[in-house]
């Protein structure tokens, strides 16, 4: 294992000083004389070409038993359709053996296998409403799941450095505004749960473009603090015994954070508001190394929603569920009740230790069993040990991103890789930590597992970006040590 | 820039912890509150989940499952369902099961503590899960026999063993199907459910064991008797003033005997005996104010009033009420005021007395088996305690048998047997119409049925129609049958 585990950026390729002198030239591509290129990217990517098999063994055991759980009977078109899938992913590792062939060989297995469960269970809660074909939420997963690993081969393919989106830092800012707004324009956004977040042209080809929108943000912050962080790290006044930042300097702050009160007035969606803020948060924090940004911008962010739990009552809504969801009066209020909440729990507590089995349990009780609530409906079939499990590949799939932070070679690419890993530890904190009465609950995709085209694409996309980073880092010894 | 790194992933890592100990508080610690909460739906749908038992009348299904295509895996069937209804209540998809359905779900569904090795055992042996089958006592020819002789009137009839409590018939009309009650949609369960809510006769409504309780009339008598015997300070020979009408103490109250006029053959004094056996009103009120209600309360306690008897279904209970004043005592001592009785509780009170005096506690069923034929339970009757002396019993005994041949209640006669029995035509208020009662055993010297008969509305007669003329022949009509099988 150590072998690749290069955390302290020796990487595999560059051993000696010999070869850390070479990396002024262009890339490893050519190894120096007399030093044989160590087969390395080719160990890694058979690595995860057994961990993908694994994922892909696990999920289509996932689907079959399903089937035997909830049907007492095998259907092969389904397994096929996931088989198709397989075959996508595997072209993803394909190209990798091209293009990458230095990236992670973790993140593309985890993906996987958590797409796939995600698929069976929404499979499985088809098959409890009867749906098939066309109206079946999972058919339609698999299909969106294609239409993502699609994105990521086209990502890894197009993107042959990072480097290159730090162009376009301003532009990727302009695509998030414009994305965000999206579904206030009349006519396109629609309306769904109270949360005004979709688009689409009547039922068909709905969208959620804040889900792309935290690709593009992400990109931004890190461009736009890589450029400005000298000013946005001075300090000014010191205040309780923390150096504060100047007063000129807190635009951006103030800015970000009227959009996400913005986004929690018009669109009605706490969760997004608090996605985006913790992100922009965390990148300030990890650009400027000031504690006080953190502070100021928990502070403001903290006292707006202070604000918005007593003035809508959506947000109220949340609090009380959130607070007291047992009483009668909270689980009887409608709308806007905890019954849903409630529903959730009692599925999660029927899975108990071990869960009820795939098909054995009643996820299908609770509201949006295979979205919003789709953590609930796996606790309650695979039961706590499922759920760790599951908790315990979003930890490391996070932690491989931020170890391309750790081993990053530019600030850009360092803050890009936390930017992105941070906001998928941040999405299932919020959507578990909603469901399991650990903050108010709020309205989230639960990434790879929950059904939703747009959520898929954008993780997916995630996924190729990590991946180019990571293999960057290895390909590329470290030219700069930052502090 | 890493120290920074390190602490958000520190901060991150913080966030997952806090996820696997809220799913493990949730999934573990408060998984058994969250599985008893009673909007838990997950609950009642496990026991779907398994193939409950069935409930059997000498060993045919009155309620079985049957495999079905859809989620719940099992539907229920109530081969004779309205004849049942009253004692299987039935188990819908959603809202509350009722009858033996509600109080024996554990073994029926295979839940119960008893029943753990076996599931084991057919877990392990691949089987599927699968509840116990539980033996009522109901007598299939007592309980077609009590259904048809009721007809279309509204009431109930209950058939009970003396010697053990045993419960061979319970029939309530009118009733439901319960089949309508369990099909594998919410919503007309709903719709079936809020339909029968609303039906004026009030079909849901077991008459047998509760329901808008009914005032007994004359068949309290028996209770009142009882305690007088047993005060030890009068026989049946005892005497009572015999007018036309008393005036109640205090009060503009006017009590007449029923047909109006003195009681019986219209001497001075009317003794205990014939009292009883003419079922007359004015010498029971004389009785009453001189027991006190204290000692009737103390007489009908021990005969189970103010007591709720499980069957194993939980019954409501008879009352007979607390602080009555002289004129109330007066009233409460024929039936009236606020005395109510169920059919089952003056089944207990007749079979009581044909039991030698021992109250045998009311109950439905036999046996409970566990798929693999091992008995979980056996009921073999147990007693409730000592209403009155084995003296009182056969005395009163003679004096029912008395009302049947020659006193108020002649048509429950059957040729070749002796019958016991008492009539009862309570009212209900001014113009309403009235509760026709008979309650008895047969054979008088070797009793093997205890019967009540309850038709509410007055038989459709208002205020013509009388226990004798209706309520006595149904008992009589049922004893036959199930004298002669």
């Amino acid at each position: 294992m150590s072998d690749f585990d290069g955390l302290i950026g020796q990487t595999p390729s560059a051993p000696t000083p010999t070869a850390q002198a070479s990396s002024a030239q262009p890339p490893a591509s050519t190894p120096p004389a007399g030093i044989r290129r160590i087969r390395m990217p080719q160990r890694l990517r058979n690595l995860e070409f057994w961990l993908l098999l694994m994922a892909c063994l696990i999920n289509a055991a996932s689907i079959v038993l399903v089937q035997l759980g909830a049907l007492g009977r095998v259907d092969t078109q389904l397994v096929l359709l996931g088989a198709g899938l397989s075959v996508l992913v595997f072209g993803l590792h394909i190209a990798m053996r091209f293009v990458a062939r230095d990236a992670d060989p973790f993140l593309l297995p985890i993906a996987t296998v958590l797409n796939g469960l995600g698929i069976a269970m929404i499979y499985r809660i088809d098959i409890a409403d009867g749906d098939s074909g066309w109206q079946s939420a999972a058919v339609r997963q698999i299909v969106w799941s294609a239409i993502a690993i699609i994105c990521a081969i086209a990502t890894i393919l197009l993107i042959r450095n990072h480097r290159v989106l730090f162009r376009y830092t301003y532009v990727a800012g302009f695509v998030a505004i414009i994305l965000l707004m999206l579904p206030l324009v009349p006519g396109l956004g629609q309306n769904r749960g109270g949360a005004r977040v979709w688009i689409g042209i009547g039922d068909i080809a709905t969208f959620q473009p804040g889900e792309i929108a935290k690709i593009a943000l992400a990109v931004f912050f890190a461009g736009y603090l890589v450029r400005n962080r000298d000013s946005l790290s001075m300090v000014g006044k010191q205040f309780l015994g923390m150096r504060f930042p100047r007063a000129r300097d807190l635009g951006p702050l103030l800015i970000v954070w009227a959009l996400s009160m913005s986004v929690i007035v018009f669109q009605r969606d706490l969760g997004t508001a608090l996605l985006y803020f913790g992100l922009f948060l965390v990148m300030l924090y990890v650009a400027t190394s000031r504690l006080s940004w953190v502070v100021l911008g928990l502070s403001l962010f903290l006292a707006g929603a202070l604000i918005a739990s007593q003035t809508l009552d959506y947000v109220n809504n949340r609090f009380q569920n959130w607070l007291d969801p047992l009483s009668d009066a909270r689980y009887n209020a409608d709308p806007g009740g905890s019954y849903q909440l409630v529903q959730g729990l009692f599925g999660l507590a029927n899975g108990g230790l071990i869960g009820t089995g795939w098909g054995q349990g009643s996820p299908e009780l609770t509201p949006v069993p295979q979205s919003d609530y789709i953590i609930a409906s796996l606790g309650e079939e695979l039961g706590l040990a499922g759920l760790f499990a599951i908790l315990a590949l979003y930890v490391l799939l996070v932690a491989r991103g931020f170890r391309i932070g750790f081993a990053g070679q530019d600030d850009f690419g360092k803050l890009l890789g936390v930017g992105l890993a941070f906001v998928i530890a941040l999405q299932v904190f919020i959507v578990v930590g909603g469901v399991t009465r650990v903050i108010p609950l709020t309205g989230l995709t639960t990434p790879f597992l929950a059904a939703g085209g747009s959520s898929l694409v954008a993780n997916w996309i995630i996924i190729a970006l990590l991946l180019r980073l990571s293999d960057t880092v290895r390909n590329h010894p470290r030219l700069v040590i930052d502090g | 820039m890493n120290r920074e790194l390190k602490r958000v992933s520190i901060f991150s890592l913080l966030m997952f912890v806090a996820l696997f100990v809220s799913t493990t508080v949730i999934q573990y610690f408060a998984a058994d509150d969250l599985a008893a909460d009673p909007r838990n739906a997950r609950t009642l749908y496990a026991s779907f989940s398994v193939e409950r038992g069935p409930i059997l009348v000498d060993g045919t299904p009155v309620a079985f499952s049957q495999p079905s295509d859809d989620d719940y895996k099992f539907l229920r069937v109530y081969p004779n369902g309205p004849l049942y209804a009253g004692i299987t209540g039935y188990i819908p998809v959603n809202g509350e099961a009722t009858g033996l359905e509600s109080s024996l779900n554990e073994y029926l569904s295979g839940q119960d503590s008893s029943q753990f090795f076996d599931k084991i055992n057919r877990l392990i042996s691949g089987q599927d899960p699968m509840g116990a089958s539980v033996d009522i006592a109901i007598d299939p020819v007592a309980q077609q026999a009590a259904w048809d002789a009721l007809g279309d009137y509204q009431g109930a009839v209950v058939v009970t063993e003396p010697a053990t409590g045993r419960i061979l018939a319970m029939v309530t009309k009118p009733t439901f199907d319960p089949n309508s009650m369990v099909v594998h949609d919410g919503a007309a369960v709903e719709a079936t459910y809020e339909g029968l809510l609303a039906d004026p006769s009030e079909p849901l409504i077991n008459r047998a064991t509760g329901g808008d309780m009914n005032p007994p009339g004359s068949v309290f008598k028996l209770v009142v008797t009882a305690a007088a015997l047993e005060s030890g300070r009068y026989t049946p020979e005892s005497t009572f003033p015999n007018p036309g009408t008393l005036t109640l103490p205090g009060t503009d109250s006017v009590v007449i005997n029923s047909g109006g006029g003195t009681c019986g053959s219209g001497g001075a004094t009317v003794t205990l005996a014939d009292a009883l056996r003419f079922s007359c009103n004015i010498p029971f009120a004389e009785l009453g104010m001189e027991l006190g209600d204290d000692a009737i309360r103390e007489q009908a306690e021990k005969f189970g009033f103010n007591h709720a008897f499980e069957i194993p279904t939980m019954t409501e209970e008879s009352v007979y009420p607390r602080g009555l004043d002289e004129p109330q005592t007066a009233l409460s001592a024929f039936g009236q005021y606020t005395v109510r009785a169920t059919p089952l509780q003056m089944a207990v009170v007749s079979a009581t007395i044909a039991n030698g005096g021992i109250v045998m506690n009311p109950n439905l069923v036999d046996q409970i088996t566990a798929p693999d034929f091992t008995p979980l339970q056996e009921f073999e009757g147990s007693e409730f305690g000592r209403a009155i002396s084995e003296d009182t019993a056969k005395t009163m005994t003679e004096m029912m048998v008395n009302g049947v041949e020659t006193g108020a209640a002649t048509n429950a006669r059957i040729d070749g047997v002796s019958v016991a029995g008492k009539t009862g035509t309570a009212e209900n208020g001014e113009d309403d119409p009235y509760t026709l009662w008979f309650t008895g055993f047969a054979p008088a010297d070797n009793p093997q049925y205890a019967i009540t008969v309850l038709v509410e509305d007055g038989g459709g007669l208002g205020q013509e129609g009388y226990g004798n003329l209706i309520a006595a022949p149904i008992a009589k009509q049922v004893l036959e049958a199930v004298l002669n099988k």
